[in-house]
């Protein structure tokens, strides 16, 4: 082993029935680094991630760790807490009803009886020394999921560990959330701690990171110092291709020009859900592509859910072309032309247990009605074509849904919803948690599916994103609407400065 | 949280309705019943005739008229298992209701539970209620030395029928019982009055352990081990299931085996046990190649026999009220109860001997 | 798939990734137990029943004429097992009020009736109504008001038998008429049980249903995934609804053998504990207890399988009330068996067997 590093995987291989997920991938962790590992959806980061921690066994290669003279056998979760590697998941694996402090010390070892007392006082000590705003004796399911993920966090670092792996925890925080963990991050970096650091977000690992090891289809393409690798360039060793510049795929698409460009598809007035919005007005025209932004919480969601009918409307009016529609139910907004590709993959999405085939023919199906099925042929010809449409990497269109990557259960969601024909698609999140080349061909999706006069709202975290695919913007804050934006105002600044408050803020 | 808790109160509520519920319409269903009750009566007064408290029963009716005049009622609480447990049961229940009425000087509670917990709650109500007699037919035969104390410190008389208990015998005035090894050795006597040359059985119990199992299932194992001519071709319980009983001699019949008799320890097992006969092509009953036993009375049962299907049935004497009766009107004069236990009059019904009248009068 | 033929262990590792892998494995075992105590087993002879009708006999009949109740409830309640990821038991005790239903219909209010008072067809259809009807109330305590379904059930579980015999004013009719024996007997000159040609047409039924509707689709997508089926249109509660009114239909039936069988009822012992090995019978089947994905063909052999046991175990003499034993050492075996460990075991064994053959 080399002198400063903490961890060294060689030669590592995994297959699976099918799928050989690593193939001799090395991977270095020195003391005091913060190491990201990055690559697309299914390139092998989760596995490589999941052996490290004992979830899965390795084929082949070989663990070494600082302070043990020979190969360390890693068979549970439980032998790599041992060894001090301790990993917080990108979801939270806490148990929502016990109380913090509970969460933090559940499952260690060498515990014989418990002193509430103790345990209440030493998590309350922890927690205020990382300054994560919870209180020890509170139920956990109380705090929102980024104080969840910091107590998860907290719980690793309190094990004692040499190694840290954070896979994700930054998916579902808000920007002053990240940088919070961030500061924990450096702080832990400072101690010597040594963290592996998976995320999609690019900018973030520019931030904090010190090293880069980037892994492909499985295999390694190679690791790197921050220095020498410049974004465009990452990018294209984690794509496996020089990339098109991102920034400008707006520019090179077609806008929609038919003669009812500016006819108004769809206008709410005073619309109100019973899920905490203020009521809001809203139209969309035809062939247009706009947005709701704000911060998480801020009510993006709520809006479009309050359209689709997926939360039940107490308030407001909707019109198609100028006719008043009833909307009560999404059944009822399916069958007005609109679709909705809600925020939560797993928990609103897919279909885990379902074939790809079902999940693509879902939506349509049920509009099709209970009495007329798609025969096996009908549903098997339409999900490969959307499979070939899509790009969707599948063994086969019987393979559940489950057994894909993030990436391409998304995929076949938007299929679902593309093969409904929609008038009118709302994309809630649609790259989250996805990786850099699927992000790009959903962006240059929703463009080209615009210019045919499919009117699209977009939301998404990412402002940079919402930038180069949207026109028009709807700023939210505190749940309620506080600004639109035009596509002359679309920087980065005017967006940030509307989402905060201050000159910008139009109402 | 709110939402479970919502829940549950609301299941907790309808449960409770629908157990209300059931409750009214089962005593409304029984309202109508009246015109049974004529041939009840007179089915009850037989069985008081043959008893030597029958005098007494007989001069009380106008004793107790003479209460009901002066508003003077005798008030009993009657705890018996679920009406709906069996043919036997419901006779029983009907009796016992058709029996305590305000005609004859008693004002009655009724309490039914098929468990001994539910049971003891019901007798501690009644007690404090202070009824002058407990009528008990207990479910399980321990557990009850605490609250018969408390009964008799409250100056509570209690009488069991038809299931006796493990307690001292001072806690209660007496016992109306079915004598089940009775039964059983009346049964398997009249088997042997057949004078096969042998016997092949298949035995079919009831549910094991229960007192009507014991006692029927005894006197054949017994006669079984003496007899070497007796043999047991196959003896499983049907938990007094007629579908298991059926599938208990189909299976007897697929393996081949011979057999001449059916010992059914209840009149559905034996109509389960013939089904599957029917099915097989083998001949029962009078003149047939098999010969059936069941035990209960229950009319459709002895209309079987009247039939010649079956060969016997012997019967398990549900009609209690007019013994139990006797045994109030005994201590309500002053005098003492001569006999602790008080077992009722049993037949036993041969299909070459049992009549129209016979039937109308046991059946169940 | 094409891939599996090549080798018995390409096929046997295949096979058990397959979900009705486990009921035929369980019939196997059986099967050959059997056959190596006592090959009579298998024996079925042509006999005469006493109207002088052609019966076959023999256990294999006796688990055909008895499984076929268990198969038809297996459809039912695989169902509502995949829509509402629990099990209905009260089964049993709704068999008791249908059976009881049709008594009283038959016997119009008398105890004892020699000709039918209303056409069987109509008995059976009020039969099959009353028992939708108390589908309906377990699927609306379910479905709407989120209560778990052994427990909603459980209300009819208790109640049910009492109801059975309210309707009948808690005596017990006889129906006297030959032809009512056909349903859970034999049809003259026809010699297998007609319970089995009832779970024939049960089974064409739900093909049908399955093949031109989308029941199939929509219960497994609110099995697996309920607020992702309401997204997409559907109304979970309604599909959950649906499927405990389809078990009401399953009950009817059931109940309609039932009181065949022996042209009468007893309210307290009528198809006890038959939820149990209906619910086995899914289980045995392969379906997951906790709903979402399911296969109603391999629950149905399950059924069959079930069956089967009950009658190895009659014909061993097994102490009938020792029957939940064994069975519970079927559901051991089963929930061990059905676990992805030994799964992954024993597809790794068809791998090696693979390998040897290779070599």
């Amino acid at each position: 082993m080399k002198e400063k590093s903490v961890l060294e995987m060689r030669g590592i291989c995994k297959s699976f029935p099918g799928v050989r997920a690593l193939h001799d991938v090395d991977f270095t962790l020195c003391e005091g680094e913060i190491h990201a590992l990055m690559g697309e959806n299914g390139a092998g980061k989760s596995t490589l991630i999941k052996v490290l921690t004992g979830v899965y066994e390795k084929d082949e290669g070989e663990i070494f760790l600082k302070g043990l003279d020979k190969a360390a056998v890693i068979r549970s979760p439980q032998d790599a807490q041992k060894l001090g590697i301790s990993t917080v998941y990108q979801e939270i694996t806490l148990c929502p009803n016990l109380s913090v402090a509970e969460n933090m010390y559940i499952g260690r070892d060498g515990q014989k009886g418990v002193s509430w007392k103790k345990m209440n006082a030493d998590a309350e000590k922890i927690l205020k020394t990382l300054d994560i705003p919870a209180k020890a004796s509170r139920q956990l399911s109380n705090y929102s999921i980024a104080i969840q993920q910091m107590v998860a966090i907290a719980r690793a670092v309190d094990m004692d560990c040499k190694v840290l792996i954070l896979d994700e925890p930054t998916s579902s925080l808000d920007e002053q959330e990240v940088e919070k963990l961030f500061g924990l991050m450096r702080d832990l970096r400072a101690k010597g701690v040594g963290i592996i650091f998976v995320t999609h977000f690019l900018d973030q690992v520019y931030e904090v990171c010190d090293k880069i090891t980037v892994l492909r289809d499985g295999g390694l393409v190679g690791e790197y110092e921050i220095a020498d690798l410049p974004r465009v360039k990452l990018v294209s060793k984690m794509l496996g291709k020089e990339l098109d510049d991102m920034s400008d795929i707006k520019t090179d698409s077609v806008v929609y020009e038919g003669a009812d460009k500016d006819a108004k598809v769809f206008v709410a007035e005073g619309l109100q859900s019973n899920a905490g919005i203020k009521p809001f007005d809203f139209y969309i025209k035809k062939g247009e592509v706009n947005g709701f932004t704000g911060l998480l919480g801020s009510g993006r969601s709520e809006c479009v859910r309050a359209i689709f009918g997926a939360d039940p409307v107490i308030a407001g009016s909707l019109k198609k072309n100028g006719k008043h529609i009833k909307i009560k139910k999404p059944i009822d907004a399916m069958k007005q032309g609109i679709a909705y590709l809600p925020e939560d993959r797993k928990v609103d999405g897919i279909v885990g247990d379902l074939s790809v085939r079902d999940n693509i023919i879902l939506a349509e199906q049920v509009l099709k009605g209970f009495f007329h099925p798609y025969s096996k042929a009908e549903a098997k010809k339409l999900a490969e074509e959307y499979i070939k449409l899509l790009e969707i990497k599948t063994a086969s269109a019987d393979t559940p849904i489950k057994s894909l990557s993030g990436g391409n259960q998304q995929k076949v969601i938007l299929a679902r919803w593309l093969l409904t024909h929609p008038e009118y698609l709302i994309l809630d999140e649609p790259t989250r948690g996805i990786d850099v080349g699927t992000k790009i061909e959903i962006q240059k999706l929703v463009l080209k599916l615009a210019s045919e006069g499919m009117s699209v709202t977009f939301i998404s975290s990412e402002t940079d994103e919402m930038i180069r695919t949207c026109s028009r913007l709807i700023v939210m804050r505190d749940r309620r609407v506080v600004g639109e934006l035009g596509s002359d105002e679309l920087t980065q600044n005017k967006i940030m400065s509307t989402i905060a408050g201050g000159e910008h803020d139009a109402k | 949280m709110k939402k479970k808790v919502v829940a549950s109160l609301l299941t907790v509520a309808m449960a409770a309705t629908m157990i209300v519920g059931c409750g009214s319409q089962a005593d409304t269903a029984d309202a109508p019943a009246d015109d049974a009750a004529a041939t009840d009566d007179a089915a009850a007064d037989d069985a008081a005739a043959d008893d030597a408290a029958a005098d007494d029963a007989a001069t009380d009716d106008a004793a107790a008229d003479d209460a009901a005049a002066s508003g003077d009622l005798i008030t009993v609480g009657i705890i018996n298992n679920d009406p709906n447990e069996s043919g036997y049961r419901t006779a029983n229940d009907k009796d016992l209701k058709d029996f305590f009425t305000e005609e004859n000087g008693y004002q009655a509670s009724f309490a039914y539970s098929l468990k001994n917990d539910e049971q003891i709650a019901a007798a501690q109500k009644f007690i404090t209620d202070g009824v002058d007699y407990l009528l008990l037919s207990a479910a399980d035969t321990a557990g009850w030395d605490s609250v018969l104390q408390d009964a008799q410190d409250a100056g509570t008389r209690v009488i069991l029928f038809d299931r006796t208990i493990d307690a001292p015998e001072d806690l209660y005035e007496a016992s109306i019982v079915s004598d089940m090894d009775k039964e059983g050795q009346t049964a398997v006597d009249w088997l042997a009055s057949q004078n096969l040359d042998e016997y092949n059985i298949i035995h079919i119990q009831g549910v094991m352990g229960s007192a009507a199992q014991k006692g029927r299932s005894g006197a054949l194992d017994e006669k079984v081990a003496a007899e070497s001519n007796w043999n047991i071709v196959t003896q499983q319980t049907a938990e007094w299931n007629a579908e298991k009983a059926q599938q208990i001699v189909q299976s007897v019949i697929d393996s081949g085996k011979s057999f001449n008799v059916i010992y059914a320890e209840n009149d559905d097992m034996a109509k389960g046990a013939v089904a599957a006969l029917d099915k097989a092509n083998i001949s029962h009953g009078v003149d047939g190649d098999v010969i059936i036993m069941g035990f209960d009375c229950n009319k459709w049962a002895l209309q079987e026999l009247l039939d010649g299907n079956w060969n016997y049935d012997g019967q398990c004497n549900p009609f209690q009220a007019a013994y139990i009766d006797g045994i109030i009107k005994t201590i309500e004069s002053g005098s003492e109860v001569s006999e602790k236990v008080v077992i009722m009059d049993e037949k036993g019904f041969d299909a070459s001997t049992i009549t129209q009248e016979d039937v109308d009068t046991y059946g169940i | 798939m094409q891939n599996n033929k090549k080798s018995a262990g390409a096929f046997f590792s295949g096979l058990v990734k397959q979900q009705i892998f486990i009921p035929l494995a369980a019939l196997l075992i059986l099967a050959l137990f059997n056959l190596i105590m006592d090959p009579s087993f298998f024996k079925i002879t042509l006999g005469y029943n006493s109207v002088g009708d052609p019966v076959l006999n023999g256990y294999l009949v006796t688990i055909l004429d008895y499984g076929s109740e268990l198969a038809i409830l297996a459809i039912g309640m695989t169902l509502v097992t995949a829509a509402s990821g629990g099990q209905d038991i009260s089964v049993g005790a709704t068999i008791a009020i249908a059976g009881s239903v049709i008594l009283r219909m038959l016997c119009g209010g008398q105890t004892t009736t020699d000709h039918y008072c209303v056409p069987l067809i109509v008995a059976f259809l009020v039969a099959v109504v009353a028992s939708m009807a108390f589908g309906a109330f377990n699927g609306v305590l379910v479905a709407y008001f989120r209560i778990q379904p052994m427990i909603a059930t459980l209300i009819l579980f208790t109640a049910g038998r009492s109801i059975a015999a309210w309707i009948n004013n808690n005596e017990l009719p006889i129906v006297n008429v030959n032809s009512f024996g056909y349903f859970g007997g034999y049809i003259p000159g026809v010699p297998i049980p007609t319970p089995f040609f009832i779970a024939v047409l049960c089974v064409v039924v739900i093909a049908l249903v399955m093949k031109f509707t989308n029941l199939k689709l929509y219960t497994q997508a609110v099995g697996i995934n309920e607020s992702s089926s309401r997204l997409n249109g559907l109304n979970p509660e309604f599909i959950k609804l649906i499927s405990f009114v389809i078990l009401g239909i399953c009950v009817a039936v059931v109940g309609l053998i039932k009181v065949s069988r022996l042209s009468t009822i007893n309210y307290s012992v009528i198809a006890k504990d038959i939820e149990m090995d209906a619910i086995l019978a899914v289980a045995l089947g392969g379906n997951a207890l906790g709903g979402g994905k399911f296969n109603i063909w391999a629950s149905i052999l399950g059924a069959y399988v079930i069956q089967f046991l009950t009658t190895t175990l009659y014909k061993f003499e097994v102490q009938s009330d020792a029957l939940p034993a064994y069975k519970a050492v079927v559901v051991i075996v089963l929930v061990v068996l059905s676990a992805p460990v030994v799964r992954e075991k024993l597809a790794g064994l068809g791998k090696k067997m693979k390998s040897k053959e290779v070599a």
